[in-house]
């Protein structure tokens, strides 16, 4: 068995009182997309700052690509890029000398970095931009930018903090396609994020974690089918015909009636199978629907299940980042 | 697993020596950029020690001349003690930058490079360095307009100028550490103003040390931005020149020693 890209071990890390992060473990698997979700204040960038070898741990142990990120730090940083929810990118130079800085200091040729830089910048559609200075740049473009520079030394594991937080839908969309770009190209990722449905796009896995442990993970769908509700919702046409199919849908799961409107809920997972079996009972009984609908849960409701509050709400303390 | 089983943590340590002095030099090309594309930073710089030459030379010069030796004139007693206010206050941006580039998430970005830990501080030193070679020009320049003269010769002046741009680099490394322990530029400005007021105003910069009351005259005689002063006037004006030099470089070595390795601890605490 591999050892996987990205190891994490029972990480801990306290600020002071708070205990920001509390044993948090998980793997992700060389060329995957891991999601880890939460709340603000959950304890993500934490975790990622443990990882990237930007914050020592109190307890736990972290490799990337096998190497343990305390006992050989220098060596994991080179194989590692790190994208922030700041646009970490020097204002006053212009997009190219950003990549061409990042270059020096990873110790690419002279060649390779005007190489590496013409070919980031195309790729991350800012040729058009790219002798001008950062600070004339647009939120997308910055972060676009930002994404770039961490990709110079063509690092194998990636880490996006936040990637687009902040981001208009467009920006957000631009970014999910780069980002589904590299991962075709075999980087591995983790990827913080508090949106769902992000997480549900890019991410092969899921973490969820709030209050700085992990509450629940596996697949979007492992998860929508562990915790959310499959509900088949029918509507009939006239009073009878509801308590009608009420009754005959029973088998399929537990039924509910709201007016003309009769909900039923099926297992997680199971929800083409049970609607088709609801049709073939209400076929049988020649009962004749005006409207039928199959509504999956969506990560939200999962979300909600989990932790008690959705993540819009999510007021969690502050993520206590030390300076 | 494909990589190789744990190679010697002290490889990577040599290949990143080597990597000292160029990362080094690539910050301060960045950071030298910045200040070309800022020159308005430059220029806000130099007009404040502009005008506490006009002010001093021309307002307050006649009250204080009485109170200097026979013989000395206020202009040349001033200039080399407005050298050293422009670069204590022109070495706070090493502070300021440094907080500004922590607040924006620039300092994340180079701590999760493979570059030189050094390198940051060095690089972000030496720019500063480099600023203050050319705001000490340019006062110069002013000085020689409003007429000062140098009683020695050319080798004063440029020991004058030298010492007064090492003592410059050591309190860089003293705003360093205070750019490394605050939130943003602003408070990093904040912060280091009260530091500097006493050192430099209770000092030997402005007016001879004798004319203050008795309780203050041990502090200003005996503290490094009066030492460095006194250097300066030695080697510009002229007589005993050695006891304020060394006693000079004593100063200015021992800033850096004490301070360089905190400022590097405290940017590398994070592993």
């Amino acid at each position: 068995m591999a050892e996987p890209a990205i190891v994490a071990d029972g990480l801990v890390k306290r600020f002071g009182e708070l205990e920001a992060v509390k044993g948090v473990s998980f793997e992700v698997p060389e060329g995957q997309v891991l999601g880890l979700l939460g709340p603000n204040g959950a304890g993500k960038t934490t975790a990622v700052r443990m990882l990237t070898t930007l914050l020592k741990p109190d307890g736990g142990t972290a490799r990337v690509l096998g190497i343990d990120v305390l006992k050989d730090a220098q060596r994991v940083r080179s194989s590692i890029g790190l994208a922030g929810q700041y646009a970490a990118v020097d204002e006053n130079l212009t997009g190219r000398e950003n990549l061409a800085l990042v270059g020096k200091l990873t110790h690419l040729s002279g060649s390779d970095i005007d190489a590496r830089a013409a070919e980031l910048l195309e790729q991350f559609a800012l040729t058009h931009a790219a002798d001008r200075i950062v600070r004339t740049y647009s939120g997308g473009m910055r972060r676009r930018l930002d994404l770039a520079a961490s990709l110079v030394h063509r690092p194998p594991v990636l880490f996006l903090d936040e990637p687009t937080t902040g981001l208009d839908p467009q920006g957000r969309n631009e970014l999910w396609g780069v980002i589904e770009a590299l991962v075709q190209r075999g980087t591995t990722v983790l990827l913080t994020t508090q949106y769902l449905e992000e997480a549900d796009f890019l991410a092969d896995n899921i973490v969820v974690i709030d209050h700085g442990t992990v509450i629940a993970e596996g697949t979007a769908t492992q998860l929508k089918e562990r915790l959310g509700e499959t509900v088949i919702e029918i509507t009939m046409r006239d009073d009878d015909a509801t308590a009608r199919a009420s009754e005959v849908l029973a088998p399929v799961g537990g039924t509910s009636r709201d007016g003309k409107l009769v909900r039923v809920n099926v297992p997680g997972g199971a929800g083409a199978r049970s609607m088709l079996e609801a049709v073939r009972l209400l076929d049988g009984e020649q009962l004749d629907p005006a409207a039928m609908v199959l509504r999956e849960p969506t990560l939200d409701d999962v979300f909600l299940e989990l932790t008690g509050h959705t993540t819009v709400d999510g007021n969690g303390a502050e993520e206590g980042e030390e300076r | 697993m494909t990589t190789t089983t744990a190679p010697a943590p002290s490889v990577a340590a040599l290949i990143n020596r080597g990597h000292v002095v160029g990362d080094a030099l690539t910050m301060a090309w960045r950071n030298l950029l910045n200040i070309k594309r800022n020159p308005q930073l430059l220029v806000f710089a130099t007009i404040q020690p502009v005008i506490f030459v006009l002010m001093f030379r021309y307002v307050f010069g006649g009250a204080i001349q009485g109170s200097l030796p026979p013989g000395q004139t206020y202009v040349n007693f001033l200039m080399p003690g407005i050298f050293v206010q422009t670069i204590v206050f022109g070495s706070l941006t090493t502070g300021v930058g440094l907080a500004d580039d922590l607040s924006k998430g620039l300092i994340d970005r180079f701590r999760s490079l493979p570059m030189a830990r050094s390198a940051v501080l060095v690089g972000r030193t030496l720019a500063d360095f480099v600023r203050n070679f050319f705001v000490v020009i340019l006062m110069c320049i002013v000085g020689f307009i409003v007429g000062w003269t140098i009683g020695t010769n050319v080798w004063g002046l440029l020991g004058c100028i030298a010492i007064i741009l090492a003592f410059s680099y050591s309190l860089s490394w003293v705003f360093a550490i205070v750019g490394l322990m605050v939130k943003d530029a602003e408070t990093a400005q904040a912060v280091s103003f009260p530091i500097l007021a006493p050192l430099v105003f209770a000092s030997s910069a402005f007016v001879p040390v004798a004319t203050m009351p008795s309780w203050l005259q041990g502090w200003a005689e005996n503290q490094p931005v009066s030492i460095v002063v006194d250097a300066a006037r030695a080697l510009t004006i002229g007589g005993p020149t050695a006891e304020y030099v060394i006693k000079a470089l004593a100063w200015i070595i021992g800033i850096i020693a004490v301070c360089a390795p905190i400022a590097v601890a405290r940017y590398r605490r994070a592993v």
